[in-house]
This record gives C-alpha cells, structure tokens and sequence, in this order.
C-alpha cells in the first residue's frame, strides 16, 4: 500500500480519478434542505447572532496586519507550488515522517481510510480512541466505521463533543455546534451527559467546566488517539495541530498510540512555510491573533509522548479535484471558515443544508469536486456569486469563478434549458431580439395599463408556478410602456 | 471621444427610464452618445446558470456591436462585470473592447473626471451598492461621490449595506426561501433609514428589493441611481 494515491500525470491519466466517499453528499437537494433551515426561526436567530459575532472580530484582526494582502499571495502561491508537486511533496514527506520513526499509510478513498484505523486501534488492543476535531475523520464518517468495529470514539473538542451527544451532525467547520444556543446545550448536556451536575447554568464557564470533568477521565484512560492535521511539512515529516481548547494537545501527547488522518492536499513544502499560514488561520478562522494551542510533532520522539505514530494520507477524490486547472484552488483552502461567517447563504440556510461535512461557500464547490458534479449537482447553485466569500478567503481561493465553473457540467432541468436555448436564440440575433421586445412590450401593454389603474404600478402580485417563485416574496414588474430602443428611434 | 450607450436587456425592456437618463446625463455634459442597435445582452444569464456554449454568440455579438467605440458605458455593475472579468478568459478578443467597458460611475468619474453632473433632486436617498459593482468591478465611493453632489439630496447611510441583497439571477428562482430571507433583512435595513428612495447600480436587483418593498407597500420607491444623476429638480 505504500505508494502515492495521487496520479502523477496530474491530468488524470488514462483512467479518471476516482470520485470520493464519506459525508461529502447531500440527501436531499439544497433549495430543500434550505427551506426547512430559514423556516426554524430559531436556528436563524443563532446563526444570525453567531456568524456576525466571528465576521466582526475577523475583520477588526484582519484589517490591524497592514502586510494582510501580501500574506494572502503568500498563501495562494505556496499552495499553487503544493498542487503542481503534490506526488512528489507526498513521497518527500512520507520519506521524511518515516525516517523519524512515523509509519505513513495511503488510503484511495473513506472505506480504505476506516479500514486502517480500524485495523491500528484493534493491533493496539484498544476499545474506544480519544479524538481531537478533525474534519478528515468526520469527511470519512470514521466515528461511524469504528462503532460499527466495536471501538468507541470521544470527540474531545467542546462543540463535537456537544453534536457527538446530541447525535447531531457538525454544521460549521469551525464551530460544528453553531447552530445551537447555549440553553439548547445545557439541555443536551444534562440529557446526555451521565457526570453533568444537576444543576448545570447556561453560562458558557458552568458549560465549559462540565465538559472539562466529563472528558478528563477519558484522556487519563484512552491508549489511543486519532487526529487530523492543519498542515503536513514535506522536508520535516512534521505534523502540525492548531486549536484553542487544550485537549487537542492532551490527545496528542498522553496516549501511547496516534493515529492522524490527514488529506493529502494539506502538504506544505517546507518548515518556514508555516509562517505565512499560522499567521492566516488564526485571524481568519476564530478571529484571534494568535491561537492558545499549536501542536507539532515529527515521527517519534523516544520517552516522549506517543511511541507509536500513525499518519494516514486519504485521497478520497482529491486527485479528480487536481486534475481540473480551473477547480483545483479547492485544495488550497485551510478550513479557517471565513467564507462560512460571511456568507449570507449560510447565515439564513445554516451548515446541515449543504449535506456534507464541508458546508457554506467552500463546501458548494468542494463538495461537488470530490464526489462528481452529477452528485452535488444543487450546490454550485448555492450562491448569489455576491463574491464576500473570495474577499474573506485567506487564501485567495476565487470561490465564484469555480462555482460558475461547476454550474456548466451540471446537469439542467429540461425545462430550463428548453428555455434558456430558445432566449440564447432570441439574443443572438439582433432582429429577433428587437422583435421580441416589441412583441413583449405590446403583448404586456393591456396587463400594464390595467395593473397602473388598479394599483398604480406597473406590476404583477402573484403568479401560477413557476413564477411564483418570483412573486411568494415581491412584485414582478412588466415591460415598459415603450422599450429603450423605441424611445431612441422616436427622438 | 465616441461614447456608446449599452443599455442591457433587462433596462430595455423593464427599465428604459435608466437609458434614458444615461443619454440626458452624457448629453448635458456636452458629449454625444450612440446606441448601436444590433446590440441584444451581455450573456450573463446563460454563462452564470451554466450555459455557457449558449453565451457565446451573444459574446460575440457584443464584440461585434461595440468594438470601435472609445467607451462603452452600461449602466449596470453586473453586466459591466461580466464583460470586464468574464469576456477575456471567455473571449480572449473581447480583452480590448472589455476593457473600455465602463459601469457608469467609473465613465463619469474616471474617464470623464466630472462628479457634479448638474443634478438637482430633493429627496430622501439611501444606497445599496450591488455585490458585483462593489466586489468584481470595486466601484468604491464612485456612485456615492456623484450622488453627493446633487443638490436637494438628502442621504442616509444604509445598514448592513455590502450585504447581498438576495437577487443572484436565477438563484432568486431556484432557492427562493434564502432569497426571501435576504430580501426580508434587505427590506427591513431599507425601511429603517427612514428613506424615501431606494438607489442601485443595478436594475434587476432593484427589481428584486422594490419588488419586495412595493409587496410590504412600504413607500420607499427603488430608482437607478443614474435617474437621480439625470433629474433637474423640475419633474421629480
């Protein structure tokens, strides 16, 4: 198994790379899962509440580093260098991780990934893993795959720890339990939680504190860890951890046994390399200037922390991502979320309705990436193309140009493109369009006259599907009484 | 300098209001305008939803029409960004004529030099700068500038004003509860400034906020802002 899964021909070679596997679908189509989000009012009030909290103190961190656009550059172009080597930065690294006493495996897709987990935690004779947040783990439905194995998983990081209970699925990548409030997670907390006391407040230090006596016991007595990774340094083998809480580092050094699950687009060349992006993730992802915990550890170290170290490379349709110059920027992104918190899509439709672990602006075209166009095909429509999500992306990933990318494989209703086929008909040619413009503006002009009368607009109220969906929320408007083009020549 | 009006289809059929103060504006500067008439759209719609072969003759036909002008001028931040940013990768040919397309504050401001255009309009005026005029083309304080300068105006700050109204062309059809949930919040910052007008660079967004503020009878009218630039106080 050791030996790259990416393609080297980055052009997808003979055969096409496989598509990924995991939480990475939606069930249902988004306009579905979006209506029942902005019906919820209350999820809308806590998604409202919370994004703007984080936009604000991003954008007060972000605009103090006078050097920001020059960093974002940085980014862009270390990860661009990333892509175009990526078969060779991955053999580099996992020469380098071996070498210092790491055993590197390849996983093509989620199940291969599962598999060897499973099979590492079984070899050290361990029943249930202590888990730091990982969005690999939950892309590859890992805590799903070692259930069904008989090994249970914690999630250690506050808020999976309060999905994990409230058998939830994360909703943001930065903050899985965005959409719930902090009486909801009381409410979960005494539900499910055996050692919470009996009378847990809602303030967030009285929430914080039960979670910190619930998950102790856990890390004095899990043998085995499983983690993910911000960054993979090819020239070191060095694996880097960025978190707030602290119990990322207790997962990462008390166990004997660490297994990290790391994508293989998280590479970064070099150790310096890491002065760009620890400087990016931080302000753009919690809004702080620097966070509290960053973990890095290379193989082994003898009498040290863990003694026997993992790293499993997934694919998991990352090379069919690498292989479309115009998609590919998708790999660049860090998962700091600040496309998430400005998006005003995700703020009114919330993480769940994207379907997959990767939701907001990020998602809508990562997603899609991973698994084919045909099986995402509502979420590159996820979008205004409003382009806040490229302005926040530290990373400079142009998400609107990839969604409008996407958006051409899809597949189209028939309806809508016998329509938009006979208009490009129309607006190709100048005479018709011309006709059809009059054609309108007399055809409407009786419709027009009596609606002035009557309302004193030119405007229509309501209309049978599909307009309606136009006219649910606001009046439509009807050709003028003369078209520009009418005017012109009369003058 | 031979300047061409490239009015869009959405203002030729809904909005010819918009073109027409287009002209007056350019007019009472001393310039002439032109309008080819084998002009039809920018495309936008087909390359966006995911049409983009079907695009491509309308591309073309825009080349076509508009190359041997000086300037073209669209009063619309949409359209203008898509001939701006889309046409060269589309079109590499239509670099040229892309980069002589100008929204029309950027005409005014940049090529021209003028922010006082001699209007006169005494209202209560608050702005929505439009997603891709305030991001892809960065029209900045461009429209605000002209609207300063004309007399009787009164402007009120919008809030949360660089927020999406919740248009996004098809996207108002094919996720119409996100859409109504924007344009709800839309709506109400609208109606908060207190208000009387409501000015854009951008028709169909326009259509999309006024549509949802006639709905709610709020009393606040939508207007392009090149009508308020073009008003002289004697009819409005």
């Amino acid at each position: 198994m050791n030996r790259p899964a990416v393609d080297r021909s980055g052009t997808g070679g003979a055969v096409a790379p496989a598509t990924g596997g995991g939480r990475i679908r939606t069930p249902l189509p988004f306009p579905t899962m979006a209506a029942r989000a902005v019906a919820d009012t209350q999820l809308r009030a806590n998604l409202h509440r919370a994004t703007r909290t984080i936009r604000a103190k991003r954008a007060r961190v972000v605009d103090e580093v006078p050097d920001w656009q020059a960093l974002r550059d940085a980014g862009a172009a270390i990860k661009a260098d990333v892509q175009r080597r990526l078969p060779e930065l991955l053999e580099q690294f996992e020469a380098s991780a071996t070498a210092a006493g790491a055993t590197v495996h390849w996983a093509r897709d989620a199940a291969e990934a599962c598999r060897i987990v499973v099979e590492l935690t079984r070899a050290a004779g361990a029943e249930e893993v202590v888990k730091v947040k990982s969005m690999a783990t939950q892309e590859i439905e890992l805590n799903e795959a070692l259930e069904a194995a008989g090994i249970a998983a914690y999630e250690t990081d506050l808020a999976e720890l309060i999905v994990q209970l409230g058998e939830d699925t994360p909703s943001h990548i930065l903050v899985p339990a965005i959409h719930y409030n902090r009486a909801q997670i009381r409410e979960i907390f005494q539900r499910r939680m055996p050692d919470a006391p009996a009378d847990l407040g809602d303030e967030p230090s009285a929430l914080a504190e039960a979670a910190r006596a619930h998950l102790r016991r856990r890390f004095l007595s899990a043998r085995v860890a499983v983690s993910g990774a911000n960054f993979a340094i090819a020239d070191t083998g060095t694996l880097v951890v960025v978190e707030s809480e602290g119990n990322g580092r207790m997962c990462l050094t008390l166990p004997e046994t660490l297994i990290s699950v790391v994508g293989v687009e998280k590479l970064l060349p070099t150790f310096t390399d890491l002065e760009v992006f620890l400087q990016l993730l931080p302000r753009s992802s919690t809004g702080e200037r620097m966070n509290p915990y960053t973990s890095m550890w290379t193989g082994v170290t003898p009498d040290d922390g863990p003694q026997d170290v993992h790293v499993v490379l997934v694919d998991n349709g990352r090379s069919a991502v690498l292989a479309d110059p115009v998609g590919r920027p998708a790999l660049s992104c860090i998962r700091c979320s600040a496309c998430l918190n400005v998006c005003p899509v995700y703020e009114r439709a919330g993480g769940h309705a994207y379907g997959s672990v990767y939701p907001g602006p990020i998602g809508a075209i990562l997603s899609p990436q991973l698994t084919g166009v045909a099986d995402n095909a509502s979420l590159p429509y996820a979008s205004t193309l409003c382009g806040a999500c490229y302005d926040a992306c530290p990373v400079k990933i142009n998400i609107p140009e990839i969604l409008v990318h996407l958006r051409q494989q899809a597949p189209h209703p028939v309806a809508e493109k016998a329509t938009m086929r006979v208009l490009a008909w129309v607006m190709r040619s100048p005479r018709r369009w011309a006709a059809v413009l009059r054609l309108a503006r007399v055809g409407a002009g009786p419709l027009g006259a009596y609606r002035e009368r009557r309302s004193g607009a030119r405007t229509l109220r309501r209309l049978p599907w599909p307009a309606s969906a136009w006219t649910r929320s606001r009046d439509l408007p009807l050709p003028a009484p003369q078209t520009f083009r009418e005017w012109w020549e009369k003058q | 300098m031979r300047i061409a009006l490239f009015i869009t289809c959405v203002n030729d059929i809904a909005y010819p209001a918009t073109g027409i103060a287009v002209t007056r504006i350019l007019r009472r500067l001393g310039h002439t305008v032109d309008f080819p008439t084998g002009q039809t759209c920018c495309g936008q719609l087909h390359a966006n939803t995911g049409y983009r072969t079907e695009a491509m003759p309308m591309v073309h036909n825009y080349v076509d029409v508009f190359d041997t002008y000086d300037a073209i001028v669209a009063p619309s931040g949409s359209c203008t960004a898509m001939i701006r940013d889309q046409y060269p990768r589309l079109h590499p040919p239509a670099a040229s004529v892309a980069a002589r397309t100008y929204e029309l504050s950027e005409l005014l401001v940049d090529v021209l030099g003028v922010t006082d255009v001699g209007a006169e309009f005494a209202e209560t005026v608050t702005y929505h700068p439009t997603c891709h005029g305030l991001r892809m083309l960065r029209l900045g304080d461009r429209p605000l500038n002209l609207l300063r300068q004309v007399r009787g105006i009164r402007l009120v700050e919008l809030g949360d004003a660089e927020e999406c109204c919740g248009f996004g062309g098809t996207f108002a059809l094919k996720n119409p509860a996100v859409s109504g949930a924007m344009l709800a919040d839309k709506c109400a910052r609208v109606r908060e400034t207190g208000a009387r007008v409501l000015a854009a660079a951008d028709n169909s967004c326009l259509a999309h906020v006024g549509g949802g503020l006639d709905r709610h009878r709020s009393g606040v009218r939508a207007m392009h802002y090149a009508e308020i630039l073009a008003a002289t106080g004697a009819t409005s």
